[in-house]
């Protein structure tokens, strides 16, 4: 058993609009995968369903051999999934160090502790998560004046205190400016690299992809039509199908 | 059985008055998410229009005639209300609106006050319609059976005008997406004006229309609003049919109980509201929504911090002082100090749900007076020690918390206010109609503390060490690995939940938590008046904490307390003025448009401007 995420015929259908339609996928232990498809094609949603915020109207979701589906979303994570947001929920009211702690705090199991003072509570253990992403020199500015490329570092941070084994990232780069879209992805390949993380990401950034991703995974209109190496993907009809004009875009990405 | 129906027929005539009230209410909710707390003073306001027109009209086309001008009367003065109080905090959290609209109710008590008199009014009857129609045998007033007919075209008419014309189409469109409305093109300000002059003339024709029936005085603003949310809650908010239905259930109920069961009428009300709720949490009509999409006033709440030395040092002069108080102190001074730590704790803990932990609770006063009738019931029917009868203020506020808390910690936003605005409505019923229990209205006397306690400066101290003890303690726990989880719960509760935060577990220990300090309020309380009455656990007792914790400031730990201080004092000097209503109203509004960060929130905005200090820097 290699695989730490197993998902089979998931399906997801409002009122009779299907948003994710029977896909079935896994990834590999140690593996970074993207999820690309245009907007809309359902990639939030799946991502939903495969955290608890959404239950599934069909099919499963195995985490490293154990069932998932339909289990909430605290439930999941405290199993060993992390998770980042496409649009960031930090904690506006708390510095950006107090923004890990909190999680470290849930980590330890002391969200119902009354004694000690929440602010002096696994600060060393914080100041290293932060350190990871390069965030320790802002440790303690209120977390509401972070700029959006900060926020999306210290989200990764956030999802990095349980020690996941897998991480989902929902377009962990959106909004960032080109340099740093680099610069974060090659960190989290880092953190797969040296913590055996593995990680399942969605991306609209096709040079992000392509320069990091292990195996794609495409998704159009709620169906899986693609799954496989950059270049298996790349040569696939259907996705350049999809992407009309992407396929220059494509070819680049190649040169590059 | 024919009595039985007469009975009916009452009910749905009772019915009509609170389905105006009602559709009213859910009408402006609908379009604009304000809890409109004032919406029971227009109705008082149509009573008081519709005598005074009544009186000048002449025959049938004139008590007609002065129904219809009493609504168009009404409505117009709400629009006034809508443009010059909420049309500036729209975008406020509901706690604003909450406390604004509260202020209107103040203002327009003393105004009715003033025009009016104190004295009650009787309503004329229905010209050519005094007497009875006989049904099956029994006696129905005429004027039952008019309002009975009338009611259901009246419910038609605001059905049509809203789902079939092009003004109710561009309200239910402001319903669901305010800003996308607007940038269509259309005028929201006015349409938002239209909708509160609509549904507060609807307030003031169910004011008039029920004269003949009842009349008018000065405490029909209080006594309707809890029926109303009532109706609200049960037919769903926003829904005119599930009004409609809800009217007629509450009120054939209340018919049904006054002759059956006449001791437990309020109860009721609130018991099959619990009921429907268990089942529907969203009404009977109601649809699931996301509420509480209110912005922010100000800049984000800023990282706490426990005090440095400097705060610490101030906090232990203020406490020196205050434990040396009853060496030069008289006893006026003391009991008003008294007064004061016991409002600041109560105070405290309705902060400690508010304002960490964003949860918006429209009856906190459920566990204060809840606390101090329970040790009073006991000293009162067992003679139990009060050292003991004390101790079970708190435990059996946390107790209550916790019944209560189990149904309203599933809801969010306005519901989650409305649901405890309506339970602690139902506890004030217990103690108001429980008699054979509570003496109702007479109240509980003769609760004095243990003779070692017996004496104004022993129990100012018992007072000062309990109320700063509490206080104290809460905002240990606001600084604790739980307060912190409480906050992150409110700050985002989707992130909390992604972290192996329970998020609903985490507010209903809280909840409780807020409600045994509230009980160890009122059982401070009780010992210290020797008396508790229903006033207590009134409305306006929730509302009075509501305001003192939005005038300190919510964003701000130490809001509640100076909010109560201050509080204590005006009220005190304020309360010997005969029109004082009107002006504490008046502040109240002034203070939500002109100074949203309340006392202690402006005075660190201040305080930082001189310092001339970044907003990063972290309030110590």
């Amino acid at each position: 058993m290699t695989d730490i995420l197993r998902v089979e015929d998931l399906k997801k259908s409002y009122d009779g609009f299907v948003a994710v339609n029977g896909v079935s996928f896994s990834v590999a232990k140690g593996e970074l995968k993207a999820l690309i498809g245009p907007n809309g094609a359902g990639k939030s949603t799946c991502f939903n369903m495969l955290t608890g915020q959404l239950r599934p109207t069909k099919g499963d979701v195995w985490f490293d051999g154990e069932k998932i589906t339909g289990r909430k979303p605290r439930e999941i994570w405290r199993k060993g999934v992390g998770r980042t947001f496409q649009i960031t929920g930090t904690y506006q009211s708390m510095t950006v160090i107090e923004n890990v702690q909190m999680a470290l705090m849930s980590h330890h199991h002391k969200l119902f502790s009354f004694g000690p003072r929440a602010w002096k509570l696994y600060r060393e253990e914080a100041f290293e998560f932060l350190d990871t992403v390069d965030l320790a020199d802002q440790a303690d500015r209120p977390c509401s004046v972070l700029a959006y490329g900060d926020l999306k570092r210290l989200e990764l941070a956030i999802a990095l205190t349980h020690r996941p084994r897998l991480l989902l990232m929902d377009e962990p780069t959106a909004g960032m400016a080109p340099t740093a879209r680099v610069a974060l992805m090659q960190l989290v390949a880092d953190i797969v690299r040296d913590q055996g993380v593995s990680v399942l990401f969605t991306e609209h950034d096709m040079d992000v992809v392509f320069a990091h991703a292990h195996h794609i995974m495409v998704l159009n209109r709620g169906e899986l039509i693609a799954d496989g190496d950059a270049n298996a993907v790349r040569n696939n009809p259907r996705v350049q199908e999809v992407y009309l004009g992407g396929g220059t875009l494509f070819k680049e990405a190649a040169d590059a | 059985m024919a009595f039985l129906f007469a009975q009916f027929l009452t009910g749905l005539a009772n019915a009509s008055s609170l389905f105006l009230v009602a559709s009213g209410l859910s009408l402006i909710f609908g379009v604009t998410r304000i809890v409109n707390f004032a919406h029971g003073s227009f109705y008082m306001l149509g009573a008081f229009v519709g005598v005074t027109l009544m009186e000048i009209l002449p025959g049938a086309v004139g008590f007609w005639g002065a129904i219809l001008l009493t609504g168009l009367i009404v409505g117009l003065f709400g629009a006034i209300v809508e443009m010059v109080v909420l049309r500036p905090i729209y975008r406020a959290p509901e706690l604003f609106q909450l406390v604004a609209t509260f202020g209107v109710i103040l203002v327009i008590q003393d105004l009715a006050l003033m025009i009016w008199g104190a004295e009650d009014r009787m309503g004329p009857r229905a010209p050519g319609l005094r007497g009875v129609w006989r049904i099956f045998d029994e006696p129905v007033p005429k004027y039952d059976i008019v309002i009975i007919a009338i009611t259901p075209f009246i419910l038609f008419a605001l059905w049509y005008l809203i789902t079939r014309t092009r003004v109710g189409i561009l309200v239910r469109a402001a319903t669901q997406d305010r800003e996308m409305v607007g940038a269509l093109g259309v005028n929201q300000a006015w349409l938002f004006t239209g909708v509160f002059a609509l549904g507060s003339a609807l307030a003031g024709w169910g004011g008039a229309l029920q004269l003949p029936k009842g009349g008018a005085d000065l405490l029909m603003d209080f006594n309707i609003i809890g029926s109303v949310f009532v109706v609200v809650v049960i037919g769903g908010m926003g829904s005119l049919p599930g009004a409609f239905i809800a009217a007629v259930l509450i009120s054939v109920l209340n018919v049904l109980g006054v002759t059956y069961l006449p001791q437990s009428t309020l109860v009721l009300m609130f018991v099959v509201m619990a009921v429907v709720l268990i089942i529907r949490p969203y009404g009977l009509l109601g649809r699931e929504e996301v509420a509480g999409e209110h912005g922010q006033v100000g800049a984000p709440e800023a990282p706490i911090r426990p005090y440095g030395p400097v705060g610490r040092s101030l906090v232990a002069a203020l406490l020196l002082v205050l434990a040396v108080v009853p060496f030069f102190a008289d006893r006026f001074l003391m009991t008003l100090l008294i007064d004061m730590i016991v409002f600041a704790l109560f105070a405290a803990s309705l902060h400690f749900i508010l304002g960490t932990g964003g949860l918006v609770s429209f009856g906190h006063a459920a566990f204060f007076g809840g606390g101090a009738y329970a040790a009073a019931l006991l000293v009162f029917h067992t003679g139990t020690p009060m050292e003991l009868a004390f101790l079970f203020a708190p435990l059996a506020a946390g107790l209550l918390a916790l019944g209560i808390g189990w149904f309203c910690i599933r809801l969010t936003g306005v519901y989650f206010a409305m649901l405890t605005l309506a339970f602690s409505q139902l506890v004030w019923s217990l103690a108001f109609q429980w008699r054979s229990v509570t003496r109702g209205d007479d109240g509980l006397v003769n609760i004095w503390p243990a003779p070692w306690l017996n004496g104004p400066v022993p129990y100012y101290y018992f007072t000062l060490i309990l109320g700063v003890g509490g206080i104290l303690f809460l905002r240990h726990v606001i600084h604790s690995p739980f307060g912190y989880a409480l906050r992150a719960g409110r700050d985002s509760p989707r992130q909390a939940e992604a972290m192996g935060i329970d998020v609903k577990r985490v507010q209903y220990v809280a909840f409780a938590l807020a409600g045994v300090m509230a009980g160890l309020a009122g059982g401070i309380f009780v010992f210290s008046k020797g008396s508790v009455f229903p006033t207590e656990l009134e409305i306006g007792a929730s509302f009075d904490a509501l305001i003192v914790v939005f005038l300190g400031g919510v964003k701000t730990l130490a809001g509640g307390v100076v909010g109560a201080g201050f509080m204590t004092v005006v009220e005190d000097w304020l309360t010997r003025l005969e029109y004082w209503r009107l002006l504490l109203g008046l502040v109240i509004i002034a203070v939500v448009i002109i100074a949203p960060e309340g006392i202690v929130g402006s005075l660190q905005t201040l305080w930082r401007r001189i310092r001339n200090t970044g907003d990063e820097e972290i309030a110590r």
